[in-house]
């Protein structure tokens, strides 16, 4: 009786399975061409940011039309309320991976400062909160959606390590390297936004399956 | 909530202040002195009721089929209650019972308590009688009826069966219910004219009028918009949310959207029984019983 508005449905879940992929893929070459200094990766990585905005306004048009056409409630009108809300975050995500490579372009030519084992750590970490948040609308699963936003703190103190170590170079070399250190720092806190918005994907989530959204009965 | 809210402050209006009273009322100390004037008393002046109908342990039988089972129902006064279910779940049934329209249908048993202002209308020791029952709870059904008269006499009908008798009450009533159910600036120059004349939603709206001229306390309303244009849907539906002021108003509607619109309440029924009640919102949003949601969905019915 309502297997086309199913299918629908299904599609708009692959879709936002694909716009997930395209902002995983974006932050993992963004950090590729971090750690191996490849103007070329970075390009890519800024060039496929269109990419994911046209996938943001494809999922945007097919949630309005449901809308209009399903006129959807209860569990669908929370999926498709939540997916209108989390592309929004997700297209940012993908912003922030074009903000890296744009820096990394810059840097290709110089010598690391610091290691950049605490930085990798927090590609690695938000990579896989931005998946784990998209998996857990897929599953409507509510424990993975609050696993994702209790991973944010590790994000957060690897900030705090990262901008620790930048101080103490910019202290040591008097200076020296401050252009640098603030364009190591701007990569760190772009990669601290994107654990954000894996937070916000994931509260999101929580509200499309409870109808909370931090602790605020919305429906 | 802010619906919650307003409603509150119109009863209290209406309850605490006279003066006010006769501002909102409109006119000539209106249709409402007349009406009080004559034994009918004015809605506008009853005073603050939780429940308008509390149905207990409700069974209701056609022969053998057994059409309602074990309804626990309390129906909120001056609010919209939408009753919705897939066809022969009952909700048409239980409609029907608040003004006791199954009587006559032949073999149908009814067992259990319908509490209409606290006074069971099913009871042994009631004492009122049908045309007392379907002054205070009024029906409109889903293909407009209008008497093959003018659209004065229809709404003088009522008033004149329960005694009215003065031209210049019934014309204060005539006037003020039409204008309640928003249609008198489209009749008032035609209040001698045939109601069969008028347009399927006019005739409508003149039905909805023709049942406040007897000033109830209760408006059933059996799918009254599925014979109608959306056009005049949407009056009758703008309509319902300005009466449930006055009015506790229960429509049974098909239309999903409709329920989600115009309702505060919304009962879910199923194979004869009530399978969730609550605020609407949250019904439509967040069901609690998974057969509710498989419904609204559209996963079965």
């Amino acid at each position: 009786m309502r297997g086309r508005f199913d299918e629908q449905l299904t599609e708009l879940n692959n879709n936002l399975i694909e716009m997930g992929a395209l902002i995983e893929g974006a932050i993992a070459q963004a950090t590729r061409a971090l750690e191996r200094q490849d103007v070329s990766v970075a390009k890519a990585v800024i060039e496929s940011d269109d990419l994911i905005d046209g996938k943001e306004k494809e999922i945007e048009g097919r949630c309005l039309k449901l809308l209009l056409r399903q006129q959807p409630v209860a569990r669908d009108l929370g999926q498709v309320s939540t997916a209108l809300k989390m592309i929004t975050d997700m297209e940012r995500i993908g912003d922030h991976a074009a903000d890296i490579s744009a820096i990394c372009v810059n840097l290709a030519e110089q010598e690391y400062i610091i290691d950049l084992e605490p930085l990798s750590r927090m590609a690695q970490v938000t990579v896989s909160m931005v998946t784990q948040s998209i998996d857990a609308f897929i599953s409507r699963d509510v424990e993975l959606a609050k696993a994702v936003i209790a991973r944010d703190a590790e994000v957060d103190a690897l900030l705090v390590t990262v901008k620790k170590e930048l101080v103490a170079v910019l202290v040591r070399d008097h200076a020296a390297n401050s252009e640098q250190v603030f364009d190591l720092l701007q990569i760190a806190k772009y990669y601290e936004r994107i654990g954000d918005h894996a937070v916000n994907i994931a509260e999101w989530v929580i509200f499309s399956i409870t109808g909370k959204h931090k602790d605020r009965q919305v429906f | 909530m802010n619906c919650f809210a307003i409603n509150d402050l119109n009863n209290l209006r209406y309850g605490a202040s006279p003066a006010l009273m006769r501002h909102t009322a409109g006119d000539a100390g209106s249709g409402c002195a007349a009406q009080r004037r004559l034994g009918l008393d004015c809605p506008a002046l009853r005073s603050k009721k939780m429940n308008c109908f509390e149905i207990s342990d409700l069974n209701l039988y056609y022969g053998d089929f057994h059409a309602l089972k074990d309804i626990n129902l309390n129906i909120a006064a001056k609010n919209v209650t939408a009753f919705i279910g897939p066809s022969g779940c009952g909700k048409s049934t239980l409609l029907r019972t608040l003004n006791r329209m199954n009587d006559l249908v032949e073999g149908c048993v009814i067992q259990g308590c319908v509490r209409l202002d606290g006074e069971d209308i099913y009871g042994p020791g009631w004492r009122g009688d049908i045309s007392h029952l379907r002054r205070r709870v009024g029906m409109v059904f889903q293909k407009p009826n209008p008497f093959p008269m003018t659209v004065y006499d229809n709404i003088a009908f009522g008033p004149r069966t329960h005694g009215v008798r003065r031209r210049y009450d019934i014309d204060i009533i005539v006037e003020n219910s039409l204008k309640d159910a928003a249609i008198w600036g489209e009749v008032k120059d035609r209040l001698r004219q045939s109601a069969l004349g008028l347009s399927g939603g006019q005739q409508q709206r003149l039905c909805i009028a023709r049942a406040l001229a007897v000033a109830p306390e209760v408006l059933l309303l059996d799918e009254p918009t599925s014979a109608l244009d959306p056009i005049s849907t949407g009056k009758i539906e703008e309509l319902l949310l300005t009466l449930r002021e006055k009015y506790s108003v229960i429509i049974v509607t098909h239309n999903m959207q409709q329920a989600a619109r115009i309702s505060d309440k919304t009962v879910f029924f199923l194979l004869g029984e009530v399978i969730e009640h609550g605020d609407t919102e949250s019904l439509f949003t967040r069901p609690s019983h998974k057969r509710t949601e498989d419904y609204i969905t559209g996963r079965f019915g």
